[in-house]
């Protein structure tokens, strides 16, 4: 296993991936998406996100794929790529792309786990794309000299301004 | 790793708390979580079995303030401490930016510092790091106990050549509990000007 790079996003990607799950959540019909980063960032979201805590659902949401990567590991899969949890009232369907980010969709019964799944399956080819684009992108970023400003210009003061109160 | 999003002008980082169990991690955590102001944290998820011992991790998200015009925001784990949740402390300490490492000072757990202390080296060798890439910081935690043992003796074993900075704890007063965090996360921070290398 060798160590993730750091994840940097652009404004221009963030359009583009936001487009992208704004479209799935209507071709869906999905109540909300959220793109989620392996280590449990949260990278984009749309749709109906009132009353959703968002960075918990996040980091749940990474540590659900970790254990379940987990255990296909002890099964002798790579990974287990597909989700899907039914509930009551919500249903969450979770795929993952580009091997580092988590692909969430919310539904309820506005629609069916086969739109969702026939959905998912192209958005998540644009998605893959366009994160292997933001994955180069940062490689590049930190084969040269660090990151640029304005973080390469973080003085000690800057961080004990942080904890001033 | 730490996420930047230039878009959202963010800049979010994952700090690890790791040690044996009962040493004290998720007492930091809860702690940090009833003393912070409402409007710099998340809600606190504990995965937890009945008698309240961590399973899976403890979440605590802190949002901190602005640095130079971006927002920096800390995802603050701890693992489950008891040995046999080995598989789950690899899986929460993938991708972190920066580790406090917490020891309790009782002489009876001295010998559960250093296996976890090993494990963590362990851990993060498997995932292709080690303590010279990622920030650590050491607390020695339950100062207060009258079978703590000297600073000295553990700082000897922990942290023979006085390479990351330590703080003395008391996790259950909270003594020390926010000057390890600061560290840490200045530590981190630092890091990143320079690119994570």
């Amino acid at each position: 296993m060798s160590l993730t790079p750091q994840l940097v996003l652009f404004e221009e990607d963030h359009r583009r991936i936001v487009e992208v799950a704004e479209r799935l959540v209507r071709d869906a019909n999905a109540k909300a998406i959220f793109l989620v980063d392996k280590n449990g960032q949260l990278v984009a979201d749309a749709g109906e996100l009132k009353g959703i805590d968002t960075t918990s659902l996040a980091s749940l949401v990474a540590g659900n794929i970790a254990a379940t990567g987990g255990l296909a590991k002890i099964l002798g899969e790579e990974e287990f790529p597909i989700h899907f949890h039914q509930g009551e009232r919500y249903n969450l369907h979770i795929t993952l792309v580009a091997q580092r980010i988590i692909l969430v969709v919310i539904f309820d019964e506005r629609s069916s786990l086969g739109l969702v799944r026939l959905r998912v399956k192209k958005a998540g080819q644009r998605l893959a794309e366009i994160f292997e684009q933001v994955f180069k992108k940062a490689e590049a970023e930190f084969d040269e000299e660090g990151l640029g400003a304005p973080f390469a210009e973080i003085s000690e003061q800057d961080i004990d301004n942080l904890f001033s109160d | 790793m730490a996420f930047i999003n230039y878009s959202a002008r963010e800049i979010n980082c994952k700090l690890v708390y790791y040690g044996a169990g009962l040493c004290g991690k998720t007492t930091n955590l809860k702690f940090i979580y009833n003393r912070i102001a409402e409007s710099a944290k998340g809600k606190m998820i504990s995965l937890a079995t009945e008698s309240e011992r961590t399973l899976f991790f403890d979440f605590l998200p802190l949002s901190l303030g602005e640095i130079r015009g971006y927002k920096t925001r800390f995802h603050l784990y701890t693992v489950p401490g008891q040995v046999f949740y080995d598989a789950s402390r690899k899986l929460i300490l993938k991708g972190v930016d920066g580790v406090v490492f917490v020891a309790d000072s009782q002489e009876e757990r001295f010998e559960a510092n250093l296996e976890s202390f090993d494990n963590l080296v362990d851990n993060l060798r498997e995932q292709g790091s080690d303590l010279e890439r990622i920030p650590c910081v050491l607390q020695y935690n339950k100062r207060d106990l009258p079978n703590a043992m000297p600073v000295p003796e553990l700082r000897a074993s922990l942290n023979p050549d006085g390479k990351m900075s330590d703080f003395e704890a008391s996790a259950a007063t909270g003594k020390g509990v926010f000057e390890t965090l600061k560290a840490l996360a200045k530590l981190v921070l630092l890091d990143l000007r320079r690119g994570g290398k």
